[in-house]
Parts: structure tokens; sequence; C-alpha cells
């Protein structure tokens, strides 16, 4: 009886996200704010794609679950880094390995990573860092030579400075000049040669990329964040404003119709 | 289970059979495809779709959600495709489910309730319920429905058009409840729906700015549960109809609460945006109630509350 309750509707099983119980199996603090959490999840790690979240249930009183995006994917584990900004993400930030956690995902519309052409580069700012990492990843599994441009507040909230090293050219900036580049983001992506742009972090960083993309004449990819409700469309509540193809205004919704888009769509006012 | 071959979980609603009595609130199920993914929407009694208005709606801008104890504020405003296309669209989507549609309509004016009751009625769907509650539009929506006069006047007017079962969605944010159930009744209400969401405020005490983009917003969540229990009850007091109990439901407790209040069926709502599987497990939890009380027939809950 449950069983038969229980069976979803759409059977294609990559697309179709899922319930799990995920086992913690690190937890670890990066920065003053930042947390990096590993858990085993085989039935999302197969599902995931580069830019795409999962709504995790947390205690501390909390009602709604809480949206992180995926930083990384190794065998069947996720890799997520979040930043404690109040009681559902410190109570995240104070698991222990062993501990259960409710997981909905694999979420949302992820980086397309066709067109992303021989040179693309990622431009992250402070917890829009880490989404970036899948996804330049999968750039450079597909032949691409990816290149990165970070960019934090200062030293102390530097993040997986090592991680995109690996994978190619990085070079990080600061607010205030404490570590790397003095400066901003957006002076390094202006003296750059690049095929395309896919950029995470602050809505004024991402305007100011998407703006320089858009002179540069190369497609641009922007990872966007609002208050999320059920997390799969259903709610209505993350709209962002869009631009109709007719040039109207529309409101999308980021956990479905996102929270990658293209950059020419997004209003930013 | 030997006493589960013998339940009786069926709901006679307005004429309409209901497999079960637990469906899912409008506003929080979609046109049930993104739930769908998690289980089979023919488990539920009913769904009452995104509510419906005469064209498409934008909706109101970001900010739209703000969490709170034990619940959330919302001030979506009806964002929807407009009535026409989930004729043409949704409606064969969801009626390859073995479920209940409940049509959930709104309009700005007397005519445009008129209009939606009308056209609805030549559709394929089993209930209409009409919400004269919304708290997050600026015409219509809980204009009409915090005025007996009001009610009675929308209710009369749309009832002449109704070729379905009218269920009239009620709001909490009226003094006295009971009032207005009455008018909605007294004016050819089939049934009623309650509670729609609280109005709410929150306000960001860094910036001093209200949460939400439209300053106020419709409470929902475990926070309403009790509120909820008692307008059903209230309401259950004043008169017959069957009433479609929503408001906080999260467990199957909670359901066999608000049918002892005085509903027939229940809504499940902001739960699902916690546990995607809330109205199945609901619905188990509510099956292992009614064996553990040795209850063969859910109807008998209704109203059952001892004073």
């Amino acid at each position: 009886m449950t069983e038969e309750i229980a069976r979803p509707v759409t059977i294609d099983e990559i697309t179709c996200p899922v319930q799990a119980d995920c086992e913690v199996s690190a937890v670890k603090r990066l920065s003053e704010r930042l947390y990096e959490l590993v858990m085993t999840a085989p039935e999302l790690a197969v599902r995931a794609r580069p830019g795409q979240f999962v709504h995790v249930l947390c205690g501390g009183e909390t009602f709604l679950r809480r949206p992180i995006s995926i930083c990384d994917v190794s065998g069947g584990s996720l890799r997520l880094v979040f930043q404690v900004k109040g009681a559902g993400t410190a109570w995240l930030s104070e698991r222990a390995p062993g501990d259960m956690l409710d997981v909905l995902g694999t979420l949302g519309n992820g980086f397309r990573l066709s067109g992303l052409g021989a040179r693309p580069v990622f431009v992250g700012g402070g917890i829009g860092v880490p989404p970036l990492l899948l996804a330049m990843k999968a750039a450079r599994a597909q032949g691409a030579a990816p290149a990165a441009i970070l960019g934090f507040r200062s030293r102390s909230a530097v993040i997986l400075e090592s991680d995109f090293t690996a994978l190619g050219n990085t070079e990080v900036t600061t607010d205030d000049g404490s570590y790397g580049i003095h400066g901003f983001v957006t002076g390094l992506l202006e003296r750059r040669e690049y095929t395309s742009v896919c950029a995470c972090g602050p809505k004024g960083m991402l305007r100011a990329v998407a703006a320089l993309a858009e002179r540069a004449g190369v497609p641009c990819q922007v990872s966007l964040e609002e208050r999320m409700g059920c997390g799969i469309g259903a709610c209505l509540g993350c709209a962002c404003a869009l631009r109709d193809t007719d040039g109207g205004l529309r409101y999308g919704h980021v956990c479905k119709d996102g929270p990658v888009f293209d950059a020419k769509e997004v209003v930013w006012e | 289970m030997k006493d589960a071959v013998r339940m009786n979980l069926a709901v006679e609603f307005c004429g309409v059979t209901l497999k079960n009595p637990i469906t899912v609130a409008s506003g929080t199920f979609g046109f049930g495809h993104e739930y769908g993914q998690f289980f089979n929407p023919s488990a539920l009694g009913g769904i009452s779709v995104k509510g419906l208005t005469p064209y498409e709606r934008l909706g109101n801008p970001p900010p739209r959600i703000a969490e709170t104890p034990a619940g959330m504020l919302n001030c979506v405003g009806l964002q929807n495709p407009g009535i026409d296309r989930f004729i043409t669209e949704q409606i064969p989507y969801l009626r390859q489910f073995d479920t209940a549609i409940i049509a959930n309509v709104s309009g700005n004016t007397v005519e445009e309730y008129c209009g939606m009751v009308e056209k609805i009625s030549d559709a394929d769907v089993d209930l209409i319920e009409m919400n004269i509650s919304c708290p997050n539009v600026r015409c219509g929506g809980m204009a009409f429905g915090t005025q007996p006069h009001m009610v009675d006047e929308v209710v009369s007017a749309a009832k002449k058009y109704a070729k379905k079962p009218l269920i009239v969605k009620l709001s909490p944010n009226v003094a006295d409840i009971a009032e207005i159930a009455r008018a909605a009744v007294g004016a050819g209400a089939d049934a009623l729906s309650l509670i729609n969401t609280l109005l709410g405020m929150r306000i960001d005490v860094e910036t001093r700015r209200p949460v939400l983009s439209n300053g106020m917003g419709g409470l929902s969540g475990p926070a309403v549960l009790p509120v909820a229990v008692r307008m059903v009850y209230q309401v259950r007091q004043a008169v017959q109809v069957p009433i479609l109990g929503m408001g906080g439901i999260s467990t199957g407790r909670d359901a066999v609460e608000m049918l002892l209040a005085g509903a027939n069926a229940v809504a499940i709502g902001a739960a699902l945006f916690r546990d995607p599987l809330c109205p199945v497990k609901v619905l188990a939890e509510l099956k292992h109630y009614l064996a553990e009380h040795h209850i063969e027939d859910v109807n008998t809950l209704s109203g059952g509350v001892v004073l």
C-alpha cells in the first residue's frame, strides 16, 4: 500500500529529485562564517549537475528548509559550503560525523556546459564561489582551459583557492588588499580574454560582470539567490524579475527556472 | 491489519466523493507537477490548485517569503497563468490522477468572480473554491471576505453562475468568523473552507524595512493551527454545510483535531514545504489513529469534540 502511494509519477530517475537521508562525514570551518560539510549521498551525487542545489531540513527551530549550492561531488559524497546566517545554518555548522540530514535534491537548473568555448572564466564573489568549483571541473573535463577570478572581502574570508588552482589559472582579489590583488573581480575581468562567463556572487557584482561580458560579446550565465520556500517550484516564493522574449517583465523562480540564468534575461533593477 | 479492511475513509463532500479526507491547499501544490515527482497525487482526496484569476497575474516582487516561529509569511500575490491556460494546459494533466480537482478562483470585482465561476463551471473540475480571502492583492481577495454584506453580495452573485458545488474560502482576519460563515451560507455557499492565511508582518531590524516586498503577508504553518481549529469549531456551531478545514496541519493527529473541531475533510499546506511527503504521511497516521481507536468510518470523527 505505502509503496504504491509513494511511487513517483516521473519515472526519469536522474532528473527526478529525491528526498534522501544523508550521513554527515565531515564538517570543517573554512573562514569566519563559512563552513564545509561533506555527506554521504549516493542518490544525490549521481544526480548532481554543476550549479544545482540541495534543500536541507535544519533544526534550530526553523520551519523552512535551507537551500545550499553543491560545491563538489566525489564518489558518492556531496560537498557543501555554506555561510552561517541564522538559526538553520548555525545548526548545520554544529553537525558532527555520523549525524543524519534530511535532504531534497538535486534541484534547479545548473550551468549550461555547452557553448562555454575553449576559455571559459568562472567569476565568484564570497559565498558565491563554491558552486563554481564543480562547474569549472566540468568545463575542464570537456576539454576547455578554464580560468577563475575569485573575490573576497579580506584575507580571512578566502576559501577554496587551492581547489580552483588545481583546475586552472586562478586569481584572487580582496576588497581591502590584504591578500592577492587589491580590488574587485571586475577590474581583472576587464583585462582578460575569455569565451564565456559563469558567475555567482552578490547581485551588484553579477550585474557588473554581466555588463562586461555583454561589452565583450561573450555569453554570460549568472547564479541568483532569493528567499526560498518549497525549493521545487510549487510555492512561487523565490521570484526573480526576468525579461521576456518580447521585452516584457515576468517573474521566474530561482528554484525551478534557475538558480542559473542567462544574464541577458535578468532584470537587474 | 484486520481493521483496515473495514475502514471507511471516503467522505461525501457536497455530492463529490473524496476517496479520503486529505487534500492539499491552494497555493502550496501548484498544479501538481512538482510534488508529483515525490508521490502519486492519486493518493489524495483532492487537490486545490493555485489560485486562478481571469488573466495572467505576475504576482508581487521579491522578497515574497519570510520565515517565522513555526511558520512562514508569504506575499506571492496570486501569480498564475490565468484561467484559460489552466483549463487548456493543466486540467488534462491533473485528470491523469484519481483525485478530485478543486478549482480555486478569484476576481477583482463581483463581475469578475461571476465570470470566473461561470467559466470554471463548464470546465472539467469537481469543485469550485471561491477565494474571498487572499491578503496579498490590492483589489478583491480579502476585501470581499471581511464584511458580511460584501460576502453576501459576491457569493449570491457568483452562486447564480455555479454549475458545480461552490466552496467559499474564508479569511481568518475578521472579528466574528461565525457571522461571515452565516453570510456565505445564506448567500448560497455549498461548503466552506478555512482558514486562509493570517495577516502578519516582519521587520528587518538592521535595515528597519519590512522583510516582505508588500510590507505584510499571510502567515501559515504550525503556528496557525490552534487559530484554525478554533475557527472551524466556531463555524461548525454556526452552519450545517460541509467544511474543508486547513491551517497548520502537519501530522495525522493535527488532521484528527481539525475533524473533531467540525471539519469534514482537511487540507495540508505549508507543511509540504518542509516535507514533500507530508500528505501521504498524514493519511497513514490518520489510518493508524482510526485503527488504534477502532473507528470504522472517518466521518464519525467530524464535529466529535467533547465539551
